[in-house]
């Protein structure tokens, strides 16, 4: 069983192809990392996969499960969670709030017009806990606008985490990022359990390639090379994507 | 928290005696209409606030329920069936309209509120058997829940003030629960709402028949307050007024709108209504008089005037920026007092102030 199989994934923007027959079968637990240069596709596919965007033809599938035409909401429903490479927070809102939101939105509470929602003792627990794991409790009461980049990347991280998602899709975790806050974003991606299967994009090589246990390279669309993390380093074809020409 | 609470009682008591303050009928139905448009401004602003959307439209659905009330009480139901019938269509075109103007956001959303209100205001005009056109439709009574008349300016006012009251409390209710943060979410990052596992469209359609139901019970009162429709309420400029209610309040804040409904009614009804005795030598002071008299006759430029000073000192609305504005000078004034002693004190107290 795959926890995630991507099967002939094709996505054209006009004349533009995006995607080109792209297949991935990443294993439960597995952490895959997709590296490729700008504009190779890396975004798109993660959209492709999670609904955002509908693919021309292919087929995506979730623990041998066809989602190919499966709304976005549900396979959050399913077990599916992202970040977003551009940060993507409610920005009015106390850190504690956006990480409430994470939980709400797989909750039936999320229906309820009639209680008030931060008397949700429960609720609440449950984000204070999740921004824990990320080291955020402390500041979990701070307005979002007022916390740096590299708290936000982490809320951003906290609020996928707190869904206890089966597949954790994360986009450019590391963009923006000084090198003091790499080292506790990874330290943090390290520590998420085994049973998460973890799909990572990185556009810099060296950032992440430490966390993978399988690498896939995209170039203009389409998978140049999959393989082991020694593999895809030895691999001539990864030195021309990346040092070109 | 306890602030609050005798703020809310305070305001409460305020309002009840209001036609006992004020005995002048003119004046009580004045306050009477402030009360119908400030449900309809609530209504309005859960889905300018709240949702994020902005609609052209909300004068049509409000026309919808006065139009129904008036037609089934000219055609010979009594109140207890007219009024919930009312409600009832009013609801029933708010889901048409909302199916067909959710299929956007942003301004594509506003121009198909917009021809729906447009739509409905022809309707209105032209329909000739149900609307009798321009010549509208009367009504004769109003009602008398539990033997209490409505017939009375007073009456009429207890009435819209209860039904004011469950209004605010509704809305009041409603944005505080889960699917209030989740309305707001939709407002904020609906991409990021979809990805967490909320149904965009649905929360978004469940806001608008709450909007829907609010300007309903609006239309309704008031049909009962004039006794009488015709399609001017429903034009245009009926619902760009209760948008301007909205956004000069406040969108977004429970109060807002009130303020908002206040501000318009009284400068439409009170203001347009002054007027100074200018002499015919003119000084000074007669000129200025001359000046504000052309302001008061003509109020929809008096009105415009005071949306412009609005937008330019307090874009976010009065009573979100009298509120900065007061906490402005209220640290500016702690400030120059602990200016001097701070030197000597502890910055305990400055700690004091932030929170």
């Amino acid at each position: 069983m795959t926890a995630l199989a991507v099967q002939n994934l094709c996505k054209s923007f006009g004349g533009l192809r995006v995607t080109t027959n792209v297949n991935l079968a990443v294993e439960p637990g597995e952490r895959r990392l997709i590296i490729g240069p700008n504009g190779a596709g890396k975004t798109t596919l993660f959209n492709l996969i999670t609904g955002e965007i509908a693919p021309d033809s292919g087929a995506v599938l979730l623990f041998d499960r066809e989602i190919t035409r499966l709304a976005t909401r549900k396979r959050a429903h399913l077990g599916m969670a992202r970040t977003y490479q551009i940060i993507t927070l409610f920005a009015r809102d106390t850190i504690l709030h956006n990480a409430t939101l994470a939980l709400l939105g797989l909750s039936t509470l999320r229906w309820n017009p009639l209680v008030a929602l931060h008397r949700q003792q429960h609720l609440t627990a449950q984000a204070r806990a999740a921004l824990e794991r990320v080291g955020l409790h402390d500041i979990a009461d701070r307005p979002l606008a007022e916390t740096s980049y590299g708290e936000k990347r982490r809320v951003e991280i906290a609020m996928a985490l707190a869904q206890n998602p089966k597949v954790l899709l994360l986009d450019e975790p590391f963009a923006g990022l000084s090198i003091d806050e790499r080292r506790d974003v990874r330290e943090l991606l390290r520590r998420i359990p085994r049973d998460v299967t973890v799909v990572m994009i990185e556009h810099d090589m060296d950032t992440a390639l430490d966390l993978a246990d399988r690498i896939t390279l995209l170039h203009f669309g389409e998978v140049v090379v999959e393989g082991t993390r020694a593999e895809v380093v030895a691999d001539p074809r990864t030195r021309e994507v990346y040092l070109g020409e | 928290m306890t602030g609050r609470r005798i703020a809310i009682v305070v305001a409460i008591i305020g309002l009840v005696i209001v036609p006992y303050v004020i005995t002048e009928v003119y004046y009580v139905n004045i306050a009477s209409q402030i009360l119908l448009y400030a449900i309809f401004a609530l209504g309005l602003n859960v889905l300018v606030g709240y949702a994020g959307l902005v609609s052209l439209g909300h004068a049509g659905l409000f026309g919808v329920a006065s139009y129904a009330v008036a037609y089934l009480l000219a055609a010979g139901f009594g109140h207890a069936v007219a009024i919930p019938a009312a409600i009832g269509i009013g609801l029933l075109a708010t889901a048409v309209f909302a199916a067909l103007a959710l299929r956007a956001s942003g301004i594509s959303f506003i121009m198909i509120t917009l021809a729906l209100g447009e739509i409905i205001w022809g309707l209105a005009y032209r329909w000739i058997s149900v609307t009798h056109g321009d010549n509208g439709i009367n009504v004769t009574t109003r009602p008398a829940p539990f033997g209490l008349p409505l017939s009375s300016a007073r009456g009429f006012y207890d009435a819209t003030l209860i039904i004011f009251l469950l209004a605010v409390a509704s809305s009041a209710i409603f944005v505080r629960s889960p699917l209030g943060a989740a309305l707001c979410g939709t407002r904020d990052q609906p991409r990021r709402m979809n990805a967490l596992g909320f149904h965009v469209w649905m929360i978004r359609f469940m806001a608008f028949m709450f909007s829907g139901l609010l300007t309903s019970i609006s239309g309704i009162l008031f049909v009962y307050y004039n006794e009488f429709i015709s399609p001017q309420a429903l034009a245009l400029t009926a619902s760009a007024e209760g948008l301007l209610m909205v956004i000069s309040g406040g969108a977004g804040t429970l109060l807002g709108p009130v303020v908002g409904a206040a501000l318009v009614v009284i400068v439409k009804n009170v203001v347009s209504g002054l007027r100074f005795t200018v002499l015919s030598p003119m000084g000074f002071a007669d000129l200025v008089k001359f000046v504000l008299n052309g302001l008061f006759q003509h109020w929809n430029f008096l009105l415009g005037a005071i949306f412009v000073a609005i937008v330019v000192f307090m874009p976010e609305g009065l009573v979100p920026g009298s509120v900065r504005l007061a906490r402005a000078a209220w640290r500016t004034a702690n400030r120059s007092k602990s200016a001097r002693p701070a030197a000597a004190a502890p910055p305990a107290p400055v700690a004091e102030q932030k929170r």
